[in-house]
């Protein structure tokens, strides 16, 4: 199921909006799932809540496709619990983050132009 | 934390090891977050539909995944994959379309509210230990005395002319007091149904007509009700339409009339003819009727000791009327199907398995790069189930393309639809069956391929697998799947002899080159004699002079067709009490009927035009007859009083089989037909016989123009050769035999490809041992019978049980043998011969492969 490095990102477009948040969530730092469902909840104001099913459920399949690692790297002992998995971006994930951004910002501005949002095309 | 430790269970168990501690962790940080107990109940509200909804979701991902990979493995193996399909297809569609028919049949409630209420009522003749239709005068008096019953209702099958609509047609319908239809909780489609008052004398003709009838001859004409129609030349008013699927008393009745009683009906106690409905009041069992019926018909016996002695009623749930024969035959049909669903399953384990021997190195592969059992006993029985998913689905179109040659097996005296549909409930069922099967037959080789000691399966040339557990596994595989074949195989065979017994049954007369038709004379216009007579003797005139013609005559009703009716034959000087009453069957016919059935003259003469009204009254009566009254006697010039005048016996004729091929001959009278004294009009000859060299059609048309020209609006009905008269009476036998001999056949082949399946896997793997054997100066010869061999015994193993298996079935069927012998010689050496064939059959291709094996390639090529 591992998808290679250089697959075409767009093939896994459009990405549930889970996982979009999750690549967001990882895409500055490495982080533990809890710090993903934190990352996502004070990003959205906390009208996005991901539920630990959800999140691992997409963790186990974005890990499959590629989009991301399992890093050794941890902090420091004193801020860290052993049973913490961290999460990194791969190359892959970011290229297909980056492809989703601008599906979304073409949709956006198509939507725009028909005039259904503020702004110009 | 142990609750959602416990709930964390509920994934997929490699998700759970991979996750479940962190998962665990994130958890019991969100607890610490959440505060006060508020906030936990928060939490765990939230928690809860989360883990449900995420877990089932992950079981899903796996699910696609693997179907995704069963999919693509099963393409690579185009032949295997269409093989297992099609077996399992077989075995569940031959399970799916037995258990609709009896699901149909036995088990599916009528379609009538408080049908467990419902209940059929007879005359009990217990001399003969027959239930009987009831005489009009019983039925009065049982319905006067009883008061278990809420309401009862009376009804007799009805033949009509129907004139106005187009050619005159032949109807089959009944007569039906009031009581019926309110009493089955039936409504009408539309109009109204018959009340009191049309069933008293002078009322004005009124009639219901059957959904068929109405949509056939009527047009579905909305403005029916209160039309005029003319049945048998008599006035009627469309009072109703009957919603479709709705039948009584048979499943060809397309009319309900008004039934009325006259006074003159009820004063014979001992002509029978009207069959008895009635519904129990709610807290009376059907044991407690009949305690009530039974005190009230002895009674009636008490008071007519002449006509009613050994007579009693009968109550019976509605239900019950489907026969034991039938009810032998439904179930000799599910378990034939269940065995072959057997063969198909333990066939589908052996592929299965010989495929995972074949598969055992990719699965080696999987495992080393860390795929768990779980994960591998999955996608095993994924791949299973996804075959025995597609094998159901068309099973089910199996199922339901038979279902139509099936329905012959439906009898005809249920109020149900002849072809069985398949609903929900079958199609559970059938979902079920693919289920079982899939889980059946690849659990075994799942669990088995799973093991971990088969890891070293990666080295090249592992022999694990042969002359191991999975051989014997597959070994006894092959024994069961040849002992089911078996059992079908004797069962199927049995039956055919019983078949061909009955078939080879002298009726009594020969049926070959003889049409038949019936024109039942309208009784208003054929009330007088003169005119019948004129009728049948015009009728006659013409047709005996129609060239190729040999033979004409009329007769009251046709032999083995079960009806007509016993009447008690009084002899002066005999005496006749309950245990001992003398009756015969009757029938009226015209001069010529014995020697156009060619039914044997034994002594004296035929009934001729002579035997008028004003003559002296004759007979005729059967060999039986003269054996059971007259025995030792010359019974001509013999007098005896049957059907209310004395009558001479002038001759005596060979036995016909009148009720059947299958029942033993009774007595028969024949009386001519000139000397009906209108006893009934149910007597009236009907049954054209005409024997000739003629085709059929054309010989048809010829009679049809006859009457048409004697009667124009005389209608034609039932036209057929006597030879499918009489094959009528074994037809449903026949197709009994034609789906058991096709699941019979089936099972063999099944079994035969299991057995060369194992065989073949057998020489393929064990190649160098054969190079060696050769090397070392073994024959080819001996190659080849060893590998014969092996097959040989596995069939030997699995004739020996399924012939023990088989005689048990025989003796379960006994009632469907007709005195062929459970352990029958001929068709068990058949069994075991076919058998032989069959392993030496499937094994000569792989004992030819090994014979052939040439020493040093195979050694090399190790």
């Amino acid at each position: 199921m591992l998808r290679s490095q250089d697959s075409d990102p767009n093939s896994l477009l459009p990405l549930p909006e889970a996982t979009f948040h999750i690549l967001m969530a990882v895409a500055g730092e490495d982080r533990h799932g809890y710090a993903i469902i934190q990352d996502v909840a004070a990003r959205t104001d906390g009208s996005l809540k991901l539920s630990p099913g959800t999140l691992y459920r997409s963790i186990q399949r974005m890990l499959e496709q590629g989009l991301l690692e399992e890093t050794n790297e941890r902090p420091a002992p004193d801020q860290d619990d052993e049973r913490r998995r961290y999460y990194r971006i791969t190359e892959f994930g970011r290229e297909t983050a980056k492809a989703e951004t601008r599906r979304l910002t073409n949709l956006v501005r198509l939507a725009k132009a028909s005039g259904l949002a503020p702004g110009r095309a | 934390m142990r609750l959602y430790s416990a709930l964390l269970r509920l994934y997929p168990k490699s998700f759970r090891l991979e996750y479940g501690a962190e998962m665990r962790a994130v958890f019991a940080a969100r607890r610490r977050d959440a505060g006060s107990l508020l906030g936990v109940a928060a939490l765990w509200l939230e928690t809860i539909p989360d883990v449900l909804m995420s877990a089932a979701g992950t079981h899903w991902d796996i699910a696609r995944q693997d179907l995704r990979y069963a999919a693509r493995t099963l393409r690579r193996a185009p032949g295997f994959t269409l093989t297992a399909v099609l077996v399992s297809a077989l075995g569940i569609g031959a399970t799916t379309a037995a258990f609709t028919l009896m699901d149909h049949v036995l088990l599916r409630p009528l379609p009538f509210p408080d049908q467990d209420r419902l209940v059929k009522l007879w005359e009990n003749h217990t001399i003969n230990g027959n239930f009987w239709d009831i005489a009009p005068a019983n039925y009065r008096d049982w319905k006067q005395a009883s008061k278990s019953f809420e309401s009862m209702g009376a009804y007799r099958a009805q033949a009509v002319d129907l004139v106005g609509q187009g050619e005159p047609i032949r109807l089959e319908g009944a007569s039906v007091t009031w009581e019926v239809f309110p009493l089955l909780g039936v409504q009408p489609l539309m109009g109204r149904f018959f009340q009191q008052s049309d069933d008293t004398t002078g009322a004005l003709g009124t009639v219901v007509l059957s959904h068929a009838l109405w949509q056939g001859q009527f047009g579905g004409d909305a403005g029916v009700i209160g039309r005029k129609v003319s049945l048998d030349g008599a006035p009627y008013t469309v009072i109703g339409v009957m919603p479709r699927g709705f039948y009584l008393p048979a499943r060809d009745a397309l009319f309900w009339t008004a039934m009325r009683f006259e006074p003159e009906d009820f004063q014979d106690r001992e002509n029978t003819y009207v069959y008895g409905l009635a519904k129990l009041r709610p807290s009376v069992s059907v044991r407690q009727a009949q305690v009530e019926l039974s005190g009230i018909s002895g009674q009636l016996a008490r008071e007519y000791p002449k006509q009613l002695a050994n007579i009693g009623a009968k109550v019976l749930p509605m239900r019950d009327q489907v026969s034991d024969r039938s009810v032998m035959m439904l179930r000799t049909l599910l378990g034939a199907a269940f065995c072959v669903l057997l063969v198909a399953c333990t066939n589908l384990a052996n592929l299965l398995i010989a495929r995972s021997m074949g598969r055992r190195k990719e699965l080696a592969v999987r495992t080393a790069m860390g795929a768990g059992r779980e994960r591998l006993v999955r996608q095993m029985l994924t791949e299973s189930l996804l075959l025995s998913l597609a094998g159901g689905g068309l099973g089910v179109l199996f199922g339901i393309t038979a279902l139509p040659l099936l329905s012959r097996l439906v009898p005809n005296s249920l109020p149900i639809a002849e072809v069985p549909s398949v609903d929900l409930r079958v199609l559970g069922v059938a979902a079920l069956l693919t289920l079982l099967t899939g889980l059946a037959f690849g659990l075994a080789p799942a669990l088995r391929l799973s093991r971990r000691e088969d890891s070293n399966d990666l080295r090249e040339g592992s022999r694990s697998g042969v002359g191991g557990r999975k051989e014997r596994l597959r070994s006894t595989l092959v024994v069961v799947e040849v002992a089911g074949s078996i059992v079908l195989l004797v069962s199927s065979g049995l039956l055919m002899r019983a078949l061909w017994r009955v078939q080879a049954t002298d009726p009594g007369f020969r049926a070959e080159n003889v049409l038949t038709l019936r024109t039942a004379l309208p009784m208003p216009r054929y009330r007088s004699r003169a005119a019948r007579e004129e009728f049948y003797t015009r009728v006659l005139g013409a047709v005996r002079q129609t060239p190729g013609v040999t033979g004409a005559a009329y007769t009251s009703f046709l032999p083995i067709v079960l009806r007509g009716g016993v009447w008690p034959v009084e002899i002066a000087g005999r005496l006749q009490d309950g245990a001992n009453r003398l009756n015969a069957s009757l029938r009226f016919v015209t001069p010529g009927f014995f020697s156009a059935m060619q039914i044997p003259l034994r002594l004296g003469r035929d009934v001729s035009e002579q035997d008028r009204f004003d003559r002296p009254f004759v007979a005729v009566v059967s060999a039986s007859f003269v054996r059971r009254y007259f025995a030792g006697e010359n019974p001509i010039g013999r007098h005896f009083q049957f059907g209310n005048h004395d009558r001479e016996i002038v001759g005596v004729v060979g036995d016909v089989r009148v009720r059947g091929l299958e029942q033993e001959s009774e007595p028969q009278v024949y009386l001519s037909y000139y000397q009906h004294d209108q006893v009934s009009t149910w007597y009236a000859p009907k049954d054209l016989v005409v024997r000739s060299t003629l085709p059929t059609e054309a010989l048809a048309n010829t009679l049809r123009r006859i009457i048409r020209e004697v009667n124009p609006e005389q209608s034609v009905s039932d036209v057929q050769t006597l030879t499918e008269v009489v094959e009528t009476q074994t037809s449903s036998r026949a197709v009994q035999l034609r789906v058991l001999g096709a699941f019979a056949l089936v099972s063999f082949l099944l079994a035969a490809i299991g057995i060369h399946g194992l065989l073949a896997f057998n020489v393929s793997s064990r190649m160098q041992e054969i190079g060696v054997r050769m090397a070392l100066g073994a024959r080819s010869s001996d190659i080849g019978r060893m590998i014969l061999r092996q097959g040989a015994e596995l069939a030997a193993v699995g004739v020996v049980f399924g012939v023990s298996l088989a005689y048990g079935a025989g003796l379960l069927l006994r009632s469907l043998l007709s005195g062929v012998e459970p352990g029958d010689g001929p068709t068990m050496l058949a069994a075991v011969g076919l058998a032989a064939l069959m392993t030496i059959g499937s094994g000569a291709i792989p004992a030819w492969r090994a014979a052939r094996v040439d020493p040093t390639m195979a050694i090399r090529a190790e």
